[in-house]
């Protein structure tokens, strides 16, 4: 027993030892986040110079391409095709008290999906289009969908859809909790979490185009310019509140709650550093 | 970065589950190690770095302590323990470790 | 109610190309629900494909063809205007059935 708990130690200890050197070139800790958007794009334009700008939004396809043929193949028929009628019909059906889901948007929800994440200085929250569709159903008296699938996916690729082309243009305004937001979500995607000890960067900026296990892994840059998804390992559709909660359990950290700080927070930085990409969901994925 | 991942696996590796062989374990023993593991869980969950195995681990130390084999259920609670305490050993060491991964 | 079938027929020179897309869950019967109980098994087993009175494309489905079905085929003949008619029988007994004009 003491034995055991010694090797333990002796592990801990050089653990430390390894890592109490400061990692190196750490730049100043001032936030900055246009500079941010400049490397992180700069990156994976570099990393992958034949790829065109708008077509990062494609994820795995524009990493590999006899999945882009079989993707292009699939768009004629795409299988998100059912949730897109089922959205379009949950947007227009009544209300109890006699209000509909497009009531609770500008221009009736249509074209406006870009506009989401956004900071909301009143809530002093990011409001994300999940967070925002089951604010309007509460306020107005109605069950909140789940946030993984079904409706709340059906109602989220009708939104896409019909703001397809429209180009990310997320905004940190001057209010020092949105930069505080911004901050947690970068710190969040950075941060290796769960037994594999992995990050989000590490699929996907480190390794993107390459595979885990059967699956081509797309990059960071556009990777919500899809979202909500037809996934086959699905059979279905899934928000990206249910790509960041699997995710968290693919690498073995218990997932938070969808629609938690951390989880708005890094979509409003996933996003802002995509900041000039188009809408191109829904999406269909392996 | 590659120095870091290294440096956790060995933690992991070190700290690891080689359960050495002792007298059979009691019910006070399982109970012992149980609320151990459980304060450790409840920590790394108040990191919000939970490790599913972690979890699942205390699960299988309750079921085996049920079924009657005090055995089992002390050593997958040692071993939740352990795995909740290196959620807490990531969750710091990322505090600034998460900037080697940034790209600037 | 819509249909559960979408359909998509192009003629070109003597050959005309179809794409479906079937709406149906596809259940292996195989697979447990969250509470751990086996969702029955719930699967089209045959899809028949009919130009002209005459069956084209007849495909026996089983539990191995997984949710929301996509089928593509080709067949010599058909024209633009005709009618296409696409049906699915399942093991439950259910069944649906389009016509649609190849475009």
């Amino acid at each position: 027993m003491r034995r055991f708990s010694g090797l333990a130690m002796a592990g801990l200890a050089i653990a430390v030892a390894v890592l109490s050197a400061p990692p190196a070139a750490m730049a100043a800790d001032t936030p900055n986040p246009p500079a941010d958007l400049k490397a992180f794009q700069k990156f994976f334009k570099d990393k992958f110079p034949k790829v065109k700008f708008e077509d990062f939004v494609n994820g795995p396809y524009s990493m590999d391409e006899g999945l882009y043929k079989q993707w292009k193949e699939k768009e004629e028929f795409p299988p998100y095709e059912f949730a897109l009628d089922l959205g379009k019909e949950l947007m227009a059906k009544p209300f109890k008290n006699g209000k509909t889901l497009a009531d609770c948007f500008p221009n009736k929800g249509i074209g406006i999906r870009q506009d989401y994440p956004h900071f909301d200085a009143k809530q002093g929250k990011v409001i994300t289009l999940e967070l925002a569709v089951n604010q309007c159903l509460e306020a107005n008296g109605e069950q909140p969908y789940s946030y993984v699938k079904d409706e709340m996916a059906a109602v989220t690729a009708y939104m896409a859809y019909t703001s397809r082309g429209k180009v990310f243009d997320v905004k940190i305004p001057d209010d020092p909790r949105a930069l505080a937001a911004y901050e947690n979500g970068k710190r969040y995607f950075y941060t290796r979490r769960g037994q594999l000890n992995f990050s989000c960067a590490t699929c996907h900026v480190q390794s993107p185009g390459e595979r885990i296990r059967a699956e081509v892994l797309a990059p960071a840059l556009g990777i919500l310019n899809a979202m909500p998804i037809y996934r086959s390992e699905w059979s279905g559709m899934g928000t990206t509140s249910r790509r960041f909660t699997s995710c968290n359990s693919q690498v073995r950290g218990v997932p938070l709650k969808p629609q938690d700080e951390e989880y708005r927070d890094l979509e409003y930085y996933l996003s802002y550093v995509s900041n000039g990409l188009p809408i191109s969901g829904p999406g269909a994925r392996p | 970065m590659s120095r870091s991942i290294s440096a956790l696996a060995v933690a992991l590796l070190l700290g690891g589950f080689v359960m050495p062989a002792h007298a059979a374990s009691t019910e006070a023993d399982y109970k012992a190690a149980y609320a151990a593991a459980e304060s450790a869980n409840a920590e790394a969950g108040k990191l919000r770095n939970q490790w599913t195995t972690a979890v699942s681990a205390l699960k299988a130390s309750k079921a085996a302590a049920e079924a009657g084999d005090f055995d089992k259920a002390t050593a997958e609670a040692k071993k939740s323990e352990q795995l909740s305490k290196a959620a807490i050993f990531q969750t710091n060491e990322q505090k600034e470790n998460w900037k080697l991964m940034e790209i600037r | 109610m819509a249909s559960t079938i979408r359909v998509r027929a192009t003629a070109s020179g003597d050959s005309t190309e179809v794409q479906a897309l079937i709406q149906h869950p596809m259940d292996s019967g195989f697979v447990k629900n969250a509470k751990g109980e086996l969702i029955p098994p719930h699967y089209i087993q045959q899809v028949v494909i009919e130009h002209g009175g005459k069956p084209v494309f007849i495909a026996d489905w089983g539990p191995a063809v997984s949710k929301d079905p996509y089928l593509k085929f080709a067949f010599k003949g058909g024209k633009k205007g005709d009618d296409l008619k696409v049906s699915w029988t399942d093991n439950k007994g259910a069944s649906d059935t389009l016509t649609a004009k190849i475009q």
